[in-house]
């Protein structure tokens, strides 16, 4: 299969804001059920074990005309609340049984109390998750949380949900990580063979599919890349901040390509890659997983940085391993989160000499023209520099 | 009787106090290089006064000294100066104020320089950009900083879980770090003594903000409350000087209900009650005498307020305990206003419009904040439903004053006050 076959699949699969892929699981087998979960992370392993499919909500996108959402927020609220609340106005989420909001901001917070408003039969939980890393403090609080996630999903299932079948989902989304993690570090090496477009709508496929087709994908995929010859391009190596929550338009992912800069590490939907390493298989795998959020996952502005020299690391490490020459921050507009921990991201890269740039979108925005050409005078004086 | 010789009444009583020992506090926080006292910047919403002190040490709180820049048209400049150095246009004012505030040499409102606070207590509830402002603050500072996260309560409820780990994070990091950098030892029983004299200003509190149930309200809940709320809230919760306080102002809303009297405007006490509204969010600070003049002109009194409720909802009962310190303050924190979930907030909306016998509702977004802000419209078309009674949404912002537009607010407040006019011509026919 080529690259482009299964990227065409995956673009059929996000211009699809019926999810489709989703709904039609779900009715292949009575009893099913369907968890969706908004960004930036929840442990899509217990919702696999009680046999649900976890589908991944980052709002309607560019696609989406929102007419009903503007209704339920004001303008200086960023777009994926209320393309969410479009989706489900329209209906397009009547077949999920239960939606988990993370702790990320206080928009997503409070959008967990507005839908149990709105949708009261559905199985809605804030999803909350330790800021403070101590095994024996955070570590013993999220273990707990998982627990009352882990009932609330067998509750709603009507079944049990064991020890056995979490440890048998961690095992396959290590596999999943593992993957995840091979397709970045072969971008990162090769840029070209692997656009970010492509490697976006591949990743984008894994919210709303189950984890072993995604899995086939992404094996597919990379077999195909490194099988095709492409050209290469003089552009300079980028990594990408502050995308973790409400999504670019895929416009503005080729467009930050098209002038002049291949992005080697980003970090869009990290849900996928949020924790960082293998996830121990055997054992208790509540703990398990709650010392995977603790000491090996990702590091976005929804987290605590527990002192002033970490704040950045993650992002310094990021441009290191991937030898990126500069740093774009993209945010969305009014995104507090993200735009409050910029300065300090910004402070860390000036630091270390890696350029940067920033500017803000909406997972609407339609004029790409501004930033292609701020993106492109950025790769043009990091190549004049270097 | 003229308006020069009601401020006189106004300044003689409670406002005089408050006023005196907001002063003292600024001396304190700015003499500590000769007092060697420490200081600890923390916030408000779930702020441990009564544990920092404990230690003898003080309590700064950025977003107060943020209101007072505003409330006295400072903070519009800070808040540019702030974005200038590379803070978005986007995110809360209060931060961008702070920072602000900070690079012109931290001045506080006696002229002095604020001393660089000791420990960042890092503990707040009800708001993810406490967290980052912490980081901001500590990437300016380097000082030590403690970290108390506090759960959302998501279900509406505290769960063990989430108490229990609150207490932890208090007992085993919150307070070793407190005795490393007061160089003072734990002494649970200065910190119950501390919760004993809290739960008494609080009890008077309460007292003081359900007088406003008396159809004739001797105050008004909302621009008055915000006085009224500034010694709990800060830095006195805990102290004799509180329950001194709240005494001295109970017993003068007692001779205001027995007089017949009304809330205390800047203007003397307002001739009539025309409109009993509850009000939600923050109010504006930067034209806070222009804003409360809109409501007291047209006879509007706010008769309850969530805002008053953002540092500690006592309200509703709870108290701190000095029985039960350490968890006590883990319930104080779970329990502030904007920790709790939205259908809770849309309930307590609700209840107040009923128990206070309301007109309606009236909502102040706040372009800053999203922990108040997001969700409000929902919020308003439920309390309308549940209640029946007209509500209405102005926009402004804390301390920005670029986002207050005041014929905009007055032509929405005009046009709201019709709503309701029409609303009790319709009940009467
Ligand atoms: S885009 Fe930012 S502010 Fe908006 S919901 Fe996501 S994290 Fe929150
Ligand atoms: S966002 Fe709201 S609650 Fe948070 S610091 Fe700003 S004003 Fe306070």
């Amino acid at each position: 299969m080529s690259t482009s076959t299964i990227i065409e699949r995956c673009n059929e699969l996000f211009e699809d804001l019926d999810f489709t892929a989703a709904r039609e699981w779900k009715a292949a087998e009575a009893g099913r059920k369907v968890i969706g979960f908004m960004p930036v992370y929840i442990p899509e392993e217990i919702i696999h074990a009680a046999g649900m499919l976890p589908l991944g909500v980052v709002g309607g996108g560019d696609q989406l005309e929102v007419i009903h959402g503007d209704a339920y927020y004001q303008s200086y609220i960023c777009r994926i609340p209320r393309s969410t609340i479009e989706l489900g106005v329209t209906k397009r989420l009547d077949f999920v049984d239960g939606m988990l909001f993370p702790s990320i901001c206080d928009v997503i917070r409070n959008l967990s109390g507005m839908w149990k408003m709105l949708y009261p039969d559905v199985y809605v939980r804030y999803f909350d998750v330790p800021q403070n890393y101590l095994n024996d403090i955070g570590g013993e609080y999220y273990r707990h949380e998982l627990e009352e996630l882990r009932d609330g999903l067998a509750e709603l299932n009507g079944n049990e949900i064991t020890d056995e079948a979490l440890n048998a989902s961690i095992k396959i989304y290590n596999e999943r990580r593992a993957l995840v993690r091979e397709i970045y570090a072969f971008r990162s090496e090769t840029p070209w063979r692997a656009p970010a477009a492509e490697v976006y709508l591949l990743m984008r496929a894994g919210l709303v599919l189950p984890v072993e087709e995604h899995i086939v994908m992404m094996r597919d995929y990379l077999e195909a890349a490194i099988a095709e010859d492409r050209p290469m391009r003089d552009s300079c190596r980028v990594v990408i901040s502050g995308s973790f929550c409400e999504q670019p338009p895929l416009n503005l992912i080729k467009s930050i390509e098209m002038s002049g800069c291949y992005i080697v590490d980003d970090d869009y939907l990290l849900v996928n890659r949020w924790l960082l390493e293998d996830v121990d298989a055997d054992g208790d795998p509540l703990l398990n997983l709650a010392l995977a959020f603790i000491h090996k996952s990702a590091d976005t502005a929804a987290k605590y940085c527990t002192s002033k020299e970490d704040v950045g690391q993650f992002l310094l490490e990021s441009v290191r391993n991937s030898n990126a020459e500069g740093v774009i921050f993209a945010a969305p507009s009014f995104c507090d989160p993200a735009l409050l921990e910029r300065p300090m991201l910004a402070d860390r890269m000036s630091e270390h000499n890696i350029p940067h740039i920033s500017f803000k979108y909406a997972e609407n925005s339609g004029q790409m023209q501004p930033i292609r050409e701020q993106a492109g005078t950025f790769a043009d004086s990091i190549k004049l520099w270097s | 009787m003229n308006t020069a010789a009601k401020t006189e009444v106004v300044k003689e009583s409670s406002m005089v106090r408050q006023k005196e020992m907001i002063a003292r506090n600024y001396d304190a926080l700015t003499s500590t290089a000769e007092t060697g006292k420490k200081v600890a910047s923390t916030f408000v919403p779930g702020n441990l006064n009564e544990l920092i002190m404990s230690f003898g040490m003080l309590n700064n709180l950025p977003e107060i000294n943020a209101i007072n820049n505003g409330m006295r048209r400072k903070s519009g400049m800070m808040i540019m100066d702030a974005e200038r150095r590379g803070h978005s246009e986007d995110v809360c004012t209060y931060v961008k104020a702070d920072i602000g505030q900070m690079s012109k040499g931290n001045i506080a409102p006696n002229g002095k320089p604020m001393p660089p606070p000791d420990l960042l207590l890092l503990s707040y509830t009800g708001c993810f950009t406490f967290m980052k402002w912490f980081e901001l603050l500590r990437h300016e500072y380097g000082c030590e900083t403690a970290m108390l996260h506090v759960p959302y309560t998501g279900d509406g409820v505290i769960t063990d879980n989430m108490r229990n780990y609150v207490v932890k994070q208090l007992k085993e990091e919150v307070i070793p770090k407190l005795e490393r950098v007061s160089g003072v030892k734990f002494d649970i029983d200065r910190l119950r003594e501390n919760l004993r004299l809290s739960a008494q200003a609080e009890d008077d509190l309460v007292w003081v903000l359900q007088s406003a149930r008396n159809v004739r309200s001797p105050i008004d809940a909302y621009f008055g409350g915000v006085y009224y709320i500034g010694p709990i809230f800060s830095a006195f919760r805990g102290t004799q000087e509180a329950v001194d306080y709240y005494r001295v102002l109970r017993g003068e809303i007692e001779e205001r209900i027995k007089k017949g009297l009304g809330p205390i405007t800047p203007e003397g006490d307002m001739p009539e009650e025309k409109y009993r509204l509850v009000v939600e969010g923050p109010p504006n600070w930067t034209s806070f005498r222009e804003f409360w003049k809109m409501f007291y002109d047209e006879g509007a009194v706010v008769v309850s307020s969530t805002y008053t409720k953002v540092g500690g909802v006592y309200d509703l009962g709870f108290r701190h305990d000095p029985d039960n310190p350490i968890e006590s303050l883990a319930d104080y924190c779970l329990g502030c206003y904007t920790n709790r979930n939205l259908p809770t907030r849309v309930e307590m909306l609700e209840n107040y419009i009923e128990e206070y016998q309301a007109d309606g509702l009236l909502i102040n977004s706040i372009k800053s904040c999203n922990s108040f802000s997001a969700g409000q419209l929902l919020m308003m078309q439920e309390v309308e439903k549940r209640t029946g009674k007209p509500a209405a949404f102005i926009e402004t912002d804390l301390v920005d004053p670029r986002y207050f537009s005041a014929a905009n607010v007055k032509n929405r407040l005009e046009s709201y006050f019709q709503m309701v006019d029409q609303k009790r011509s319709a009940k009467a026919a």
